[in-house]
């Protein structure tokens, strides 16, 4: 069974926390445990999932998309249209209801992009429970619109400085405040990363989007599509559309880092690709860090793919081989940004932009009678603030 | 190991134990502290390696850690250190960092310099029992005390398994929180020390919060050593002429211990 009792995949995960946490998250565990198999906590979950986050997305061919690049069919796994804007409305709804039925009346969670963080909130307001998110100063300044959502939402924000001010340092945070008030507060974890069970935990609710993909892609095209493919940060999103897709074994399932300034340049977010196996936010992964095992700080033009850490699920997937991870930088990305506004009048979210990107690059080596499933994670009305300085600039 | 183990022994008061991080405010700092700590009577120093991402840790360690490492503080400069420190005193030594600097150099390799190096234990705050079998082998084979820590939630097993294998000493955290300094002293301490005692007469340590001399008195009598941390990084990091004000406060800390009924 992967991962075992212990949070392992293969090698990876675990729980490498301090003790106070320990009893948090055997609790955790088992609560989850239990959902799992509750037939009340499944049918809330798929009630609100449908009435009030927006499920099932629709899986959409961009046909107009294909035709630019001559070759395979491209679909479109429209997570960009849930509530809040992204798939992490899915986990955190999930995460939500489990910290209400063990009656936690606190949420604590970080946010890079600030997407999880106007998730969490916008649960934490449907559920009545009080909600503190933790966000990196840098980030606070890129992400502006998201902040503001956060407090209309009733959330407390709280600026993190410590270290390189954005989703890494916004863990630790979480982590010490979690730590601090473990009697009476949930923390909502917004990646597959962290110590048992979160990464099992979030997988699993982020599972809907390829159980969906599959069943929507069957319907369509009478077969499973040649690839699936998904951007990577902690890689909650691709982990989501990969796990239903994993005993196919004919589907490519392609994770697609954030390749900054180029891996080169150091100025980078590609864990998997130029990482070392290491422990960071309480499990063993992939990790950028430097001769020394300290943690490095990275770089890419969309704050939620800015984290040093990856999920050990990823870790695992890539070492089996199984799935296979690449890098896009930040410049693709961007091309890509514009050229699915133009051609599809979609607008992505950055860190769903690298994914198209890789799409595209792909997408003219294939066939037409071929096809590529993309997971649209995210819209990308949260980036004009960062796009728009550099259309600035570029003008 | 014998150092560590005969602090404890034929000791009428509790042990007073400092915490200081490597490398701040300066590495020469440091290699001064050691000596006048021992000198105004700390029994045992637990040398912090920096890491860049401390999350059991509050703000006065982590800004200490921090700029440590700018300062360029490795493991290797730590274990140079230890060297320098052990050949002036036979005091005991303690090696606190997060796992994974230990992993990134080796844990095998890790734990044969810090012996050479005249370390006596580990103190590993983000390895709890689960994930320690491998450095705890490691640790025995250099003859290495491997500390494990308990908290006020520890649940009954988990205080016995700690008790079973922790080395050295146990290390009770006496508050849920991260490190750093508090104005009250613990709550539920009594409670915390005896759940504990019923299963060990391993010595009992006690850290996180323990900022003055009055904490450390009241801390004193139901343990067998207590651990000061932050305080005195937080003298050292904010006065220039850090000596005096360290000698005062571990004096007065020592001196409250002692006379504490």
């Amino acid at each position: 069974m992967i991962p075992d009792e212990r949070g392992y995949f293969g090698e990876f995960g675990g729980r490498f926390v301090p003790e106070v946490l320990i009893p948090a998250l055997n609790e955790l565990n088992e609560a989850y445990r239990w959902a799992v198999d509750e037939p009340s906590f499944q049918e809330e979950l798929f009630r609100l999932s449908r009435c009030w986050s927006g499920r099932p997305t629709p899986l959409y061919e961009a046909e107009r998309l294909s035709e630019l690049k001559g070759g395979a069919r491209i679909y479109l796994k429209r997570e960009d249209l849930l509530h809040t804007g992204a798939h992490k409305i899915n986990n955190a709804l999930g995460q939500g209801l489990l910290a209400k039925k063990m009656g936690k009346k606190r949420i604590v969670a970080e946010t890079g992009a600030g997407q999880h963080g106007v998730a969490a909130a916008a649960v934490s307001a449907l559920l009545g429970v009080e909600c503190v998110v933790y966000m990196g100063e840098e980030d606070i300044h890129r992400q502006a619109p998201n902040v503001n959502r956060m407090r209309l939402l009733g959330a407390e924000i709280k600026a993190v400085r410590s270290g390189s001010k954005t989703l890494k340092d916004a863990v630790n945070e979480a982590i010490r405040d979690w730590v601090t008030n473990v009697e009476s507060t949930f923390y909502l974890l917004g990646s597959a990363v962290g110590p048992h069970p979160y990464p099992l935990m979030v997988r699993d609710f982020q599972s809907v989007i390829g159980r969906e993909a599959r069943e929507q892609v069957l319907s369509l095209r009478g077969a499973l599509p040649d690839y699936v493919i998904a951007c990577v940060g902690g890689g909650s999103n691709a982990i989501g559309i990969f796990y239903p897709f994993l005993k196919d074994e004919q589907v490519k399932l392609v994770g697609v880092e954030a390749g900054g300034c180029g891996l080169e340049s150091g100025k980078h977010a590609a864990s998997l690709a130029a990482g070392k196996i290491g422990v960071l936010h309480g499990a063993k992964s992939f990790l950028l860090q430097d001769e020394f095992g300290q943690i490095q700080s990275t770089h890419s033009i969309s704050a939620g793919l800015d984290y040093p850490g990856v999920s050990p699920e990823h870790s695992y997937l890539k070492n089996s081989g199984r799935a296979q991870y690449v890098t896009v930088e930040d410049h693709p990305a961007l091309d890509a940004f514009h050229i699915l506004s133009k051609t599809e009048g979609i607008i992505p979210a950055l860190e769903s932009s690298h994914a198209i990107a890789y799409a595209l690059d792909l997408v003219s080596t294939l066939g037409k009678d071929q096809s590529i499933v993309v997971n649209l994670s995210g819209r990308g009305d949260k980036d004009m603030g960062i796009v728009g300085s550099i259309l600035e600039v570029n003008q | 190991m014998m150092r560590i183990a005969s602090v404890f022994t034929e000791k009428k008061h509790a042990a007073l134990i400092a915490f200081i991080t490597v490398g701040y405010p300066t590495l020469e700092a440091t290699l001064e502290a050691v000596p006048l700590l021992e000198k105004c009577g700390v029994d045992m120093v637990e040398l912090g390696i920096p890491f860049s991402d401390p999350l059991a840790d509050g703000i006065t360690i982590q800004q200490a850690s921090f700029e440590a490492l700018q300062n360029g503080i490795t493991p290797a400069a730590c274990l140079d250190a230890a060297r320098f420190i052990r050949k002036k005193s036979n005091m005991p030594l303690i090696f606190m960092t997060y796992y994974n600097p230990v992993l990134s150099y080796g844990q095998e390799l890790f734990c044969a310099d810090s012996s050479r190096a005249g370390i006596d234990g580990l103190i590993i705050p983000d390895l709890p029992l689960e994930e320690a079998g491998a450095l705890e082998e490691s640790t025995l084979n250099h003859n290495l005390d491997l500390i494990y820590l308990l908290a006020p939630n520890s649940s009954e097993a988990r205080i016995r398994e700690v008790a079973d294998r922790s080395r050295g000493f146990i290390y009770l955290i006496s508050v849920t929180g991260v490190t750093g300094i508090r104005e009250n002293a613990p709550l539920g301490l009594n409670e915390f020390t005896s759940k504990v005692k019923k299963h060990t007469d391993k010595p009992l340590c006690m850290g996180f919060g323990i900022s003055t001399p009055e904490q450390a008195a009241h801390v004193s009598k139901s343990v067998d050593g207590v651990i000061v941390g932050s305080s005195i990084v937080h003298i050292m990091g904010t006065q220039k002429q850090w000596k005096p004000p360290l000698s005062h406060f571990i004096r007065s800390l020592k001196k409250a211990i002692q006379t504490a009924k």
